[in-house]
Formats: C-alpha cells, sequence, structure tokens
C-alpha cells in the first residue's frame, strides 16, 4: 500500500526526517505514534505531497508520489487542525470538495451520525471546535477511497462523536481499507488501532502489534509500555 | 485551476471589501464627472488617482487573501488537484475580482454620462487596461512576497515596501539620477528607466495617449517620438506583459517547491 525508502527531510537546521523506512501492507488500522516532534505529521504530510523530501523516495499503490497529484483521489485525509475557510457555510463546503473530487459520496448518512443538520447553513467560523472537528470528519469519510489517513481524529470530539467515530473506523475496516492514525490519546489508540509505528528522532523505532511492544518493553499496560520506550531511548 | 478560480472569485464577491471597493471606484467616478463637467478632464484625474491606488489595492488585497486564505490552501493541498493549480486558481480568482471592481465601478457612471458617444473612449479604455495589467502586476508581486514569507507582518511590510518602492521612492531616484547626470544625454536612460516600473510606464501611456506631452519638455518629446508611435505602444504592452508573467511564473514554481 505505502512504500516509503531512506527519507530524510530537514527544515533548516532541524533534521525532522533521517532516513526513514516503513511498508505499510493493505487493509488494517496502523498507529503512528511517537513525542511530540518526532516527525509523525512530517511523515503524513510527505506521502500527501504537502510537504517535500530532501531525499527518498515514497511510492502509494505502487506509484511514485514525487510531483503527482492523481494518487490523492484514492486518500482520504483529515488534517490535524480544521481550519476551514470562514466564509463558507458547512453545505457550500461539502459541496465544494465533492465537486473538486468528482467521485460519488454518501455524506447525508455522515450528517445524520454526527448530528450535524442543524450547522448545514451556519458559516463555518461561526462552529466550535468540535462541530469543527465533525465537519471534518464527515468531509474525510464521505468518500470510498482504500487509504484513510487520520491526524488526531479524536480532537475535541465529544463522547458520543467519539463512539461514531470508533464504529465508522471499524466499518471502514471491515471492508478492507488501510489507515493511518496518528494520537496522543493511547486508550483510543489501543482500542482501533491493529499495529503501531513509533517513530523516534525521525527513524521508525518500533513497529509491531500491541501485544508485541508489552512483551518488549515488560509492561502490561499499553500507555506505560510506550512511556518506556521513549523513556529507554533516552537513557541509551 | 478554474474550479479553484470559481471557488476564490465567488469567496471574493461575497465578502464586503469588493464591494467597498467597487462602491469607491462609483463613487469616484460619479464625483470626478459632477466636478469636471468633461469626459477627458475627468479621465486625466483619474490617471492620478488610478496609477496610484490601484498598484496600492492590488498589493493589500493580494497579500491579505494569501493569508487569509492559508486554511483553504491548505485543504485543497490534500486534495487531488495541481499544486500550481491551486495558487494560480487563488491569484486569477483575486485580479479577476479586483479588475472587475475597478472595470464595473468605473465604467458605470462613464457610461451613464455618454461615453460611447464621446471620443474619450479610446483613452477611457486605455485607462482601465493599464488599470487591469497594474492589478494583475501588483496582486502577483504580493502573492510572491507573501508565498515566501510565513510571517505575515514581514509578508505585508515587504509587500508595502514594494509598491512604496514602485509608486515614490523609484521616481525620487530617477529624478536625482537626471539632475545629477544631467551632463549627458539622457534620453534612452530615461526610456529604458520608464520601461522598467511598471507604474510609470502607466502613466506615460495615457499622458501621450492624452496628447499633453507638451507638459513633459525635452523629453516630452523624445518619448512621444517612442511611446506615441505603434511600436512604442506594443512595446510597452509587451513590457506589461512580462511585468505580469514573471511574478506569475515564480508563483507557480516557489509553490511547486513550498512545504506547506
Amino acid at each position: 500500500m505505502i512504500h516509503v525508502e531512506s527519507l530524510h527531510k530537514k527544515f533548516g537546521k532541524n533534521e525532522v526526517l533521517s532516513g526513514l523506512e516503513l511498508d505499510i501492507d493493505q487493509g488494517g488500522i496502523f498507529a503512528i505514534l511517537g513525542p511530540n516532534g518526532s516527525g509523525k505529521t512530517t511523515l503524513i504530510k510527505t506521502i500527501l505531497g504537502m510537504v517535500i523530501p530532501n531525499k527518498g523516495t515514497i511510492s502509494v499503490m505502487d506509484s511514485l508520489v514525487k510531483n503527482k497529484w492523481k494518487y490523492r483521489q484514492d486518500i482520504n485525509y483529515l488534517p490535524q487542525i480544521a481550519n476551514f475557510p470562514g466564509n463558507l457555510k458547512v453545505k457550500e463546503l461539502i459541496a465544494m470538495i465533492k465537486d473538486i473530487r468528482q467521485k460519488p459520496s454518501d455524506e447525508q448518512k455522515l450528517i445524520g451520525l454526527f448530528g450535524l443538520e442543524p450547522f448545514l447553513d451556519k458559516k463555518l467560523s461561526n462552529l466550535s471546535g468540535g462541530t469543527k472537528q465533525k465537519v471534518n470528519i464527515v468531509l474525510t469519510f464521505m468518500f470510498d477511497s482504500p487509504l484513510i489517513i487520520l491526524d488526531e481524529p479524536t480532537n475535541g470530539l465529544d463522547p458520543l462523536a467519539l463512539i461514531r467515530l470508533k464504529e465508522l473506523i471499524a466499518e471502514e475496516k471491515a471492508i478492507g481499507k488501510t489507515f493511518l492514525i496518528t494520537s496522543h490519546i493511547m486508550q483510543f489508540v489501543e482500542e482501533v488501532s491493529d499495529e503501531v509505528v513509533y517513530l523516534l528522532e525521525g527513524e521508525i523505532y518500533f513497529k509491531g502489534s500491541i501485544a508485541e511492544l508489552k512483551i518488549k518493553t515488560g509492561q502490561t499496560n499499553f500507555e506505560h509500555a510506550i512511556a518506556a520506550i521513549s523513556t529507554h531511548n533516552k537513557h541509551d | 485551476m478554474i474550479k479553484i478560480l470559481k471557488y476564490s472569485f465567488y469567496d471574493l464577491m461575497r465578502s464586503r471589501w469588493s464591494y467597498v471597493y467597487f462602491l469607491f471606484y462609483l463613487l469616484l467616478g460619479f464625483v470626478l464627472l459632477f466636478l469636471n463637467n468633461e469626459l477627458s478632464k475627468a479621465v486625466i484625474t483619474l490617471m492620478n488617482v488610478i496609477i496610484v491606488l490601484v498598484p496600492l489595492i492590488g498589493t493589500i488585497f493580494g497579500v491579505m487573501y494569501y493569508y487569509n486564505s492559508k486554511e483553504f490552501t491548505e485543504l485543497l493541498l490534500a486534495q487531488p488537484i495541481k499544486r500550481s493549480s491551486i495558487f494560480l486558481g487563488q491569484y486569477f480568482g483575486v485580479a479577476g475580482s479586483l479588475t472587475m471592481s475597478l472595470v464595473l465601478g468605473l465604467g458605470i457612471p462613464f457610461a451613464l454620462y455618454g461615453l460611447f458617444e464621446s471620443n474619450a473612449i479610446w483613452d477611457f479604455s486605455l485607462l482601465l487596461i493599464t488599470g487591469a495589467f497594474l492589478t494583475l502586476i501588483f496582486t502577483a508581486v504580493a502573492f510572491n512576497i507573501a508565498l515566501s514569507n510565513e510571517n505575515k507582518i514581514k509578508g505585508f511590510g515587504y509587500a508595502v515596501l514594494a509598491w512604496l518602492f514602485l509608486a515614490v521612492i523609484y521616481d525620487g531616484l530617477f529624478l536625482m539620477s537626471l539632475i545629477v547626470f544631467e551632463e549627458y544625454p539622457l534620453d534612452s536612460f530615461s526610456l529604458v528607466a520608464t520601461m522598467f516600473n511598471p507604474i510609470d510606464l502607466s502613466r506615460t501611456l495615457i499622458l501621450l495617449k492624452l496628447d499633453i506631452s507638451a507638459l513633459l519638455g525635452y523629453t516630452g518629446a523624445i518619448f512621444k517620438q517612442f511611446f506615441g508611435t505603434n511600436l512604442g505602444l506594443v512595446m510597452s504592452i509587451c513590457m506589461l506583459l512580462l511585468w505580469t508573467i514573471i511574478p506569475v511564473w515564480r508563483l507557480s514554481y516557489v509553490a511547486k517547491r513550498k512545504d506547506f
């Protein structure tokens, strides 16, 4: 599905990714974890072509992504901070993205699921953070694409919406979709993900299932296991 | 690109500022006609306003729109669209709506006053064409500056400085060099110097079209010889086109290589 080879990225003097290698197979949920500033968002953005790597290659579904844009038709991306053009109404934003993607979509079901009907005629600048995130989720999930990338999907969601989101992820996974998720909420990660990719100092420090991670670190609790690998490494 | 252009244009058409800009020109047109009572005189007064104001508005709108639509841009970057289409679409959306405000805002009062029956129509058209060019040029310059500066304050500062330089400082330097080097023949120098500043170039073009080149003295005669001919006009339009194309090209070049 995704193949990343010796990926390097520097922002000024700050080296964010240093020779990262990653293979993501089709199907399943992969959680990308790591401390703040470990390069999670940069990795996602290079896959999406928003950040251009200094070195290395990325291919998504067997085609190189460099200078290409059509492959993004097969990716649904949920950005970390749901900032939308404030002048638009929710309805118009959805229509606009549909117009741009030119793909069949089922936004009605999702709007109902997250109870967004009363907000459809409101301007985006007047929505609360949580409601914006719901709109963000609708925009991400309304298309049928094989790869779904979620950057901090739980931001600002209320408990009901969170349950709905988890159900949605499970549904999509059941029909063979591939997910890349970043999150700092370990409980959420433990609940949904099949495999964990742990980034540290611009490289993959660990890749495997949660059970393997617990064995490796000798912890029984997932949150502590994650904390253990971050601290463990600092003493090396 | 057309889709992005459509949305940017639509977005701007609904913002208050486009209307303010449009109403300003509408009002300016009516007031000038009321005060001057003659079309060709109104055109001259109008030129003095347009030559300074259009670049300023283009610069400020360009920078403001770029920074304000950052979220929109980021949303679009993750969609299956070519990068250059996103930025060029936004640029033409802004420049297009500004040009429309200018053409409609000034066109309506002049048309009502009987522009189509008068012989000032060509002067007036030239005024609108140079106004459109100045909008395209300065919006492109502003987009370039904004694209290269993450910091809004810096970007805004540089953009205003660029306008100030071309609108005011350039003329000052030009005049000073004429005084310092007055013993030398300066005809070709002043011609070239005028060609390199889109504001000066527009001013000269319109002034000569209005046939008041006598005001410019000896240099005016030389200018008349050059700009007054068809070749001069074509050259000037080419220069304005170049002033538009180069920043637009750089815009798409830089956008392709930038991280978001």
